[in-house]
């Protein structure tokens, strides 16, 4: 019998340095030990600079009293705060116009991408006028021109426009009338969420029956009456415990109330209708990008045209538009940092900008803030991934 | 913009990574090879610092600049400018992209202890004031209780304002931008009741607005504002030369030395004078430079009242009294050690 004529089949064994496993091996070791030694040089070099030259270093700064006044804080803040607390109050401000922002260009988005595809052509070509225009003209010009442009031709405090005596709108800002809770609202509060358990419960069956008879439930209808009746009995039924502190005109300014100052305003209309446009692209590319088989096939089954968007073609389009619409929430919170140009007091404007020059400290800022975006981007990515694998084909 | 703000701070950290250490003497020698001054200033206050339509830089800052190139080169226009917000400035210095800083820049003792850099002296006394527009019918930074304030961000200022506001138990809103432009743009939209800054800078913006007289400075002045040019630390040739232009531009003026009578002056017998012009003694030399490094810088920029008198002062649209920045022959605090 001869020798197992697989072997001789074989290639004879190529000599180490010909390996293209070990090869590839072996560069990557290269790689990664020349990159850790410039990362190292440039932080060792970076230290020994700082010494000296006499900068003081470390993150001791964080702890020191800031001494300065910050317009828009979610949190407690005054003058007498730290450092540390200027950084919190930063971050939570770019949060604060980056999630409403997203929330804001998501749903324009959507509603101008599917208008552009209408067949109205009045609509369609508006659509597509919206796309062209905002999505070619400078972010920095768009805030701009919301806030200089917008803000001039508001009346200054004392000739504010007035709604009803409770919410004011003029050049220092939008004032809203502020509820004041007082005890029994908790009851309020559990109707609230006895209603929305109860809506989805009634959601579940609703489901359940038309699965197995076929018959269909108002459950949107059945739902809001319960999440606006309840709560609407609880609250008469303790006696409307509820009051309002309304914004008043003392001296320069209103006081009290919810301020809305006009930074936060002009920077999330121009960040959401700027990033609406591209979204709106994304979208219509999803929706086209849908068999056109599928639309004729719902039709052909007696669904009506807005039913075949919502059940039929939106569905399958998501898988399209999640990742790129990632990319524009990431856009849209690293462009929040445009914020100084306006004074929005978001991170980068009070802790990049503000801290940073009181305490000198700059390569521990700077990279605390890129620190910053870095978990803000990552986590907006992880999010959407997750959401994108729960929306990807199921075979069965 | 401020996306750009944002990597001039990351470019700044980077060469404050990957550049060499500072050693005595590099500066001095650096701008001697280079041929030019890197000085930065401003990005716009008129009488301080502010280019025309040229990109020609005028200003008292800027004279700072063209003395100390008159000095080290002898030729005052030798000098290239590097417009720095108030945030950016100092960080522009630690990191060695220019020689010197020419900004007014308070002299405070964190700045000067803990950052790295040496103030080399005061070219301007000035203190906070407030600009408000006079139809808010305001006489006294005391009935600001609960205005809005329009401030430039990362100044002292921004500290001394609240600072004010805390002492008189008087609240405000801080409404803070980038720049001076941005800031007296948003005190003209009518964002904030009044524009706080150093007072110089107030009439200097005031005359940026459409109609400079709709707004009046307050009479109140809430700080000192020291404002002088500031260098590295850790090379002491190079702050000798800055600490000296700027003792050679107030001890010219005291000995009545002008860029029209220096030549006269030169040969003449006075001791003093032949010092500071290098007919006598060797000073120029061992600082480095050549001995009619003063003579130079009179007779191309001149004397501290002329520049004062030609940017801020009478000569000026600023219309600046000299004050406390008259010398201190004349009661004002500008005094200058002697040449010998």
């Amino acid at each position: 019998m001869a020798a197992d004529p697989r072997e001789d089949d074989l290639p004879s064994k190529p000599p180490v340095w010909n390996d293209p496993r070990i090869r590839a091996l072996v560069f990557q070791i290269v790689i990664v030990v020349a990159v850790s030694a410039f990362g190292y040089y440039l932080f060792d070099n970076t230290l020994t600079n700082l010494q000296k030259r006499g900068i003081t270093t470390g993150f001791g700064f964080l702890d020191s009293q800031a001494s300065f006044g910050i317009i828009q804080t979610l949190v407690e803040y005054s003058e007498t705060s730290t450092y540390g607390r200027t950084f919190i109050v930063g971050l939570l401000n770019t949060l604060l116009v980056s999630g409403l922002g997203i929330a804001l260009a998501t749903l324009l988005g959507f509603v101008i991408g599917i208008a552009r595809l209408s067949s109205n052509w009045l609509i369609a070509k508006l659509a597509a006028a919206y796309v062209e225009l905002f999505r070619n003209i400078p972010l920095l010009l768009q805030i701009f021109f919301w806030y200089f442009a917008v803000l001039r031709a508001l009346p200054s405090p004392r000739q504010s426009y007035d709604l009803g005596g409770a919410v004011f709108l003029n050049l220092r800002g939008l004032y809203l009338p502020r509820p004041l809770f007082e005890p029994g609202f908790g009851y309020v509060f559990a109707a609230l969420v006895a209603a929305i358990a109860g809506s989805m419960f009634i959601a579940r069956w609703a489901r359940r029956r038309q699965e197995a008879t076929g018959q269909q439930f108002h459950t949107i209808y059945t739902s809001i009456g319960l999440i606006l009746g309840l709560p609407l009995l609880a609250f008469l039924a303790t006696g409307a415990p509820l009051a309002w502190e309304l914004p008043e005109l003392r001296g320069f300014n209103f006081q009290g109330g919810i301020p809305v100052i006009p930074e936060l305003s002009a920077l999330l209309v121009a960040l959401s209708i700027y990033t609406a446009a591209f979204i709106a692209e994304i979208v219509r590319a999803g929706i086209l990008a849908v068999s056109q088989g599928q639309t004729e096939a719902a039709h052909a089954l007696g669904l009506r045209p807005g039913l075949t968007l919502r059940l039929v073609i939106i569905p399958q389009a998501m898988r399209v538009i999640i990742p790129p619409l990632t990319s524009q929430y990431l856009n849209l919170t690293k462009n929040s940092s445009l914020a100084t140009a306006i004074g929005y007091p978001d991170l980068v404007s009070v802790f990049a900008g503000t801290t940073l020059n009181q305490t000198g400290q700059a390569v521990e800022v700077i990279a605390m803030t890129m620190g910053v975006y870095l978990t803000i981007s990552l986590v907006i990515s992880l999010l959407m991934n997750w959401y994108n694998k729960r929306k990807t084909l199921v075979e069965r | 913009m401020s996306k750009l703000r944002f990597l001039a701070a990351g470019t700044a950290l980077a060469l404050l990574a990957a550049g060499t250490t500072a050693q005595a003497g590099a500066t001095l020698d650096s701008v001697k090879q280079k041929g030019h001054v890197q000085c930065g200033v401003s990005t716009g206050i008129p009488g301080f610092s502010s280019a025309d339509d040229k990109g020609n830089w005028t200003g008292i800052d800027v004279d700072v600049c063209r003395a100390v190139a008159a000095a080290v080169l002898g030729d005052a226009n030798a000098v290239k400018y590097t417009p720095l917000t108030a945030k950016e400035r100092l960080t522009a210095l630690q990191s060695g992209e220019i020689d010197m800083l020419s900004r007014n820049t308070t002299w405070t003792a964190t700045r000067d202890t803990s950052l790295g850099i040496n103030f080399t002296g005061v070219n301007y006394y000035d203190g906070q004031g407030f600009l408000v527009s006079k139809n808010l019918g305001v006489k006294s930074a005391l009935e600001l209780n609960g205005a809005s304030v329009c401030i430039q961000s990362g100044t002292t200022t921004e500290l001394n304002l609240s600072d004010y506001f805390r002492a008189k138990k008087m609240e405000f809103q801080p409404v803070v931008f980038d720049t001076s432009d941005q800031t007296i743009k948003g005190f003209e939209a009518g964002r904030c009741d009044v524009l706080t800054s150093d007072q110089s800078q107030l009439y200097a913006l005031r005359i940026k607005l459409a109609d400079p007289n709709s707004a009046m400075v307050l009479p109140e002045v809430i700080s000192k504002e020291p404002l002088g040019p500031v260098v590295r630390q850790g090379d002491d040739q190079w702050f000798n030369v800055v600490k000296w232009t700027l003792f050679a531009l107030v001890n010219a003026e005291e000995l009545g030395i002008t860029s029209a009578n220096v030549d006269g002056m030169r040969t003449g017998t006075d001791p003093n004078v032949k010092r500071l012009l290098g007919t006598e003694g060797d000073i120029g030399v061992g600082m480095g430079l050549t001995n009619d490094w003063a003579y130079n810088i009179v007779k191309q920029v001149g004397n501290y009242g002329e520049m004062f008198e030609r940017n801020v002062g009478k000569g000026s649209p600023l219309g600046i009294e000299r004050g406390l920045n008259a010398l201190w022959t004349n009661g004002g605090l500008q005094y200058a050690p002697p040449i010998r």
